[in-house]
Parts: structure tokens; sequence; C-alpha cells
């Protein structure tokens, strides 16, 4: 029983070589140094010398924690990836780092990923899902104001994304190379990690739950960065990033669309009263998939503007 | 019980393992950036890498059976790729309703999906055999000889060593909850028995899957503790014998003739099925 649990793959999630096509893996690649060099810095600011022992050991816990397991329901059991975690109790530099180690020492020792798509993997799971992971972390405790239910259900709810975005950038990289074509990688890839992260949210709380009853002083990372609004914005932003480039990846109309097409009820829709962007189309902008991509920028900005505006008033209406 | 099953090195006498780590390290990445590189329904070129592969799999002398065993990691990922043989365009073989929705098989999709097939199967053995051959110390000497950065290499040295012993708690961790937790069996008159695994194994055990999840981030939350503590220990501990923050190493050996004799055919071949595919189109 042990020596089966001995050797962890908590989530489909493990890109292996040959399916991303070589373009798509030096994009990864670049992005990945890229993201990685800035973390080096920063934890070398933040940890000195520290830095060597603490992010090796932490890393090892990292790998270690995504061996314990619980059951969900039958034979099914739920794991830790860890982005979120990583984030929240090391700061996202040394998260960064330690996500980054444990990615390349499965790929490395257990083939666990693959050695020329490492760049995405570590992207993924290093990168998108840990800044992620701490932006919305960062959000909702500060949309809390210190009381504990931010924490747990902060805590939750970024691992919960953390999982989820990383997934969706897999698929959208499984797209680009023309693995698998975004209609399905998309969906399979979202479906399956909706679930999977909801396993990693009820952990990562009751990780968090655990050090704040023990350690509350752990909860203040030495290696966080200020600004809690800040890297809320990050958070978003890289959420956004990956999932607006998925209509690059697809030319195919949405699912609905799609049903609705086929069974023949898509005349039956009535037109809307007014159209600002219609078909998620800017107007004015030339290329229909740019155009698509600066509607969702305009969508989301007014969104996040709507949601900064809300957190605004509520401050004022307390002090 | 200890995690020694974690070392990926299987020791051999063979040429394979005798190589400097760094040449197969770089020979098994030039290896990978090849296939992915063989175009799709290159059977020749295909072929000739199958042989390649398993001509460095008998000169390791680590078994084709081991390699395939540890290769299998890769394969269910195969599941994600089996979609692009309805959605690549070309010559219908099989005409099929799936879900309510017209799929057909294609060729060119046949072929683009068992290309990706092989190039996955390929890259993973090569894989599997550099990290069996070589000591995980030899290939983050390689991989600092790649120039990936000091301070990367070390961290995961840390990792690497630590591993098992954090490893072993985390074990440890999961015994002691199995040890603590019983269930209440209906069927045997309610006596308390433990399952194989513990309480926390079964679904019928402790309570709902929320306290499940919720002991198991304790767990997870303790080890992280534990980790952390030993960790500032370690830090202590080189800090008392002298660590100033500065990582040093030894300067690694020259590459012998015997490496130059090894790579340089291999990466001729590389090229040499490279061009064919290219040609044999």
């Amino acid at each position: 029983m042990l020596l089966n649990t001995v050797v962890p793959s908590p989530a489909p999630m493990h890109i292996p070589d040959g399916f991303l096509s070589l373009g798509v893996s030096l994009v990864c690649w670049t992005l990945a140094v890229a993201g990685v060099g800035v973390a080096l810095w920063r934890s070398r600011e933040a940890l000195g010398e520290r830095q060597v022992p603490l992010m090796g050991v932490l890393a090892a816990f990292i790998f270690a924690a995504q061996m314990l397991n619980f059951t969900v329901a039958g034979g099914t059991s739920g794991h830790l990836i860890g982005g979120a975690l990583a984030a929240i109790l090391l700061g996202p530099w040394a998260g960064i780092l330690t996500m980054t180690t444990v990615v390349a020492i499965q790929a490395l020792l257990f083939q666990d990923g693959g050695l020329l798509v490492m760049g995405a993997n570590i992207l993924n799971m290093g990168i998108i899902s840990t800044v992620v992971g701490y932006g919305v972390y960062r959000g909702a405790t500060a949309l809390a104001r210190g009381q504990r239910w931010g924490l747990l259900v902060g805590g939750c709810a970024a691992a919960w994304a953390s999982v989820v975005i990383a997934a969706v950038a897999t698929a959208v990289q499984l797209a680009f190379s023309g693995t698998s074509p975004l209609g399905v990688a998309l969906p399979a890839m979202a479906g399956v990690h909706v679930l999977i992260g909801v396993g990693e949210g009820l952990i990562t709380a009751g990780a968090l739950a655990f050090v704040a009853a023990v350690r509350r002083d752990l909860l203040e990372p030495a290696g966080a960065a200020t600004g809690g609004l800040r890297w809320a914005a990050a958070g978003l932003a890289l959420a956004l990033a990956v999932t607006l480039l998925a209509p690059l990846a697809s030319p195919h109309p949405d699912g609905l669309e799609r049903v609705a097409e086929d069974q023949g009820f898509g005349e039956t829709a009535q037109d809307a009263p007014y159209e600002i962007i219609p078909d998620y189309v800017l107007p004015g902008v030339p290329d229909e998939r740019l155009a698509t991509i600066a509607a969702g920028l305009v969508g989301t900005l007014v969104v996040a503007g709507v949601a900064f505006a809300v957190a605004r008033l509520r401050r004022q209406s307390a002090s | 019980m200890h995690i020694h099953a974690l070392d990926a090195y299987r020791h051999r006498a063979s040429l394979v393992h005798d190589l400097d780590g760094r040449v197969k390290l770089a020979l098994a990445v030039l290896f990978i950036v090849s296939t992915a590189l063989t175009p799709d329904g290159a059977w020749l070129a295909y072929a000739l890498l199958t042989a390649l592969v398993l001509g460095v799999i008998v000169a390791s002398r680590l078994g084709v059976g081991f390699v395939q065993r540890r290769a299998a990691v890769a394969l269910p990922f195969a599941l994600a790729a089996v979609t692009v043989v309805f959605s690549v365009p070309g010559r219908p073989l099989l005409a099929a309703r799936i879900l309510g929705r017209q799929l057909a098989l294609t060729d060119a999709g046949l072929i683009r999906f068992v290309s990706i097939l092989l190039k996955s199967w390929l890259s993973v053995q090569v894989a599997v055999v550099l990290t069996a051959s070589t000591p995980f110390p030899a290939l983050l000497q390689a991989m600092r000889s790649l120039r990936v950065p000091r301070v990367l290499v070390t961290i995961a040295g840390f990792t690497y060593r630590y591993l098992f012993v954090i490893g072993d708690e985390a074990l440890r961790l999961m015994r002691a909850r199995a040890a603590r937790s019983s269930v209440l069996s209906p069927s045997k008159g309610g006596v308390l028995r433990l399952p194989k695994g513990g309480a926390l194994s079964s679904s019928k055990g402790g309570a709902n899957v929320f306290w499940r999840a919720r002991v198991t981030g304790g767990m997870v939350g303790s080890l992280f503790l534990r980790s952390l503590e030993r960790s500032e220990r370690i830090y202590d501990a080189m800090l008392a014998r002298g660590y100033d923050g500065e990582v040093r190493s030894l300067r690694p050996p020259l590459l012998r003739a015997r490496d130059v004799v090894v790579a340089l055919p291999i990466i001729l071949a590389l090229a040499a099925i490279q061009i064919l595919a290219r040609l044999s189109r």
C-alpha cells in the first residue's frame, strides 16, 4: 500500500514529451526562464543566504505533501499539487522556486513530465498556478479585512483557481500544438480540474487552519510582497491572459452556439435591444481574433472596475 | 518503511553508465528535440529512432522490460491526444455518430495520433535510460554545465537530499493516521475493525469527506511546520560549519575520449535520420 503512494501523480497535468510542438515548447521555456529568473532575484533579496537551504527543504516538503491523500469517494482520492499553498505559506517568489524545483525533479527522476516540455510544465504548475493562487488569496484576504474566514475561504478559492487556470493553460498549449483541439482539450482539462481543484481547496484550507492555530506568525511570510491589491490584480491579469489566449487556438464557435447550429434553434434567439460589443467582437478592430481578445479585455476591465468600486465604497462606509 | 524506491538510479556495469553525465544529458535532449522535429508519418525515421533507442537500452544493460515499465507513466496522457484523429481534416476512414455529433476518423488524423504516440514513447524511454544510468548528483552537475543557474541546481540538490527524510515523515504521518482510525463495521455486528490502509482510505471511515480533507490538511500543515523548523536547524548547522552564502563546487572532470567517441556517431545518426525523414516524403 505504502509503495503505491510513493510515486505521486496528483493530477493529469504533467505534459510528456511529444505532445507539444517545438515552437510552443520554446515559447513556454522562454516564459518559464523569465519567471524563474525574477523569482530567484526577488527571493534572494528577501531571504539572503537562507535561500538555498530553506527553498531546498521546503521543495522537499511540497513533494512529500503531494503524497498525502484522502478518499473522496469510492476509489478516487484527493491530492495536493501545492501551488497556492506554497505561495501563501512561503510568499510568491519562494513559492515559484519551490514549485519549479518540484516539477523539475518529478520530470528528471520519475519522467512525470517530459524534458523538452519542462518549460511548459514549469510555466503551468510553477508559475501560473502560484501567481494566480497568490493573487486570489491576497484579493480575498483584502476583501475580508483580516477576519478569519478570509484566510480559509481565500485559501480554498486560491487553491481551486490555481489548479483550474493551470489546467486551462495546459489545454491552450495542447491546442496551439495541434495535439488536441481546444473544443475537447479545454472542457476536458477544465472539467476534470474543477473537481480536482475542490480537493486541493479543502486540503489547502485545512493546512492553513492548522498553521493559523499553531504558528499564526508564519502567515506573514518573509518573502511576501507588499501591496495586496496589486497582487490580486496580477493574479487576475495572468488568469485573464491564459483564458484570452484560447480564442487564438480555436476557430470553433462556443459550445452553446454549436449545439444551437446543430439542433437548428439558432434562429429563435432574439437580437439584444442594444449592441455595444456585438458577438464578443470589438467594433473597429480589423482582425477578428484580436477583436475578440480586445472585447474580452474591455469586458473584464469593466467587471474589475465595478469590483474595485464596490470595494472602495465598502471601505469608505466602514471607516 | 523507507522511500529508497524514490531513487531512480540503477547501477550496472555498462557503457552507458560510464559515460559522462553532461554528454548523456546533452544527447538525451538532442534526441528528444530531434524526435519532436520528425514529421508526422515519417515511418522509416521513427523505425530508425526506435532502433537507436533499443540499442542504447541494450548497451545500458537496464533491461527492455524495466525501461518499458518506467516508460508507461507517460501512457495515460495519450488519451489527451485521441481526439486528434477526428479533428485533423483529411480522407475519412470511419464515420461515427458519437454523442449526437457526426465525427469522421480521418487518415491524416490517425497518422498524427500515431506519430504523437511514437514521439512520446521514444522520448520517455530516453529519459528513463538517462535517469537510471546517471546518479542524481551527476545529473545536477550536467545541468550546471548546461548553464542552469548554480542556485537552482543547489536547491534541487538540497531537495533531493531531504526528499527521503521528509518523505519518510509523510509516510509516518499516514501510518499514524491509519493507526488512529478504525471503522464500525455494520455487517460484522458492529465489530470495530481496521480496514487495510486505515479508515481514511475508505469512504466509510471518518464521518464525511470534509472531515477527511481537514484531517489531511492538518497533516500537510504539520509536515510544513516540521519541514520549516528542520530547514532552520539545517541552516544553523551550515552556519556553524562556515557557510557564508556562497555555493562552491568542484570543477567537473574533463571529457574523455570515450565520451566523444560515443557521442559523435549518435549526433550524426540523429542528423541523418532527420534528413532522411524529409527526403522520403
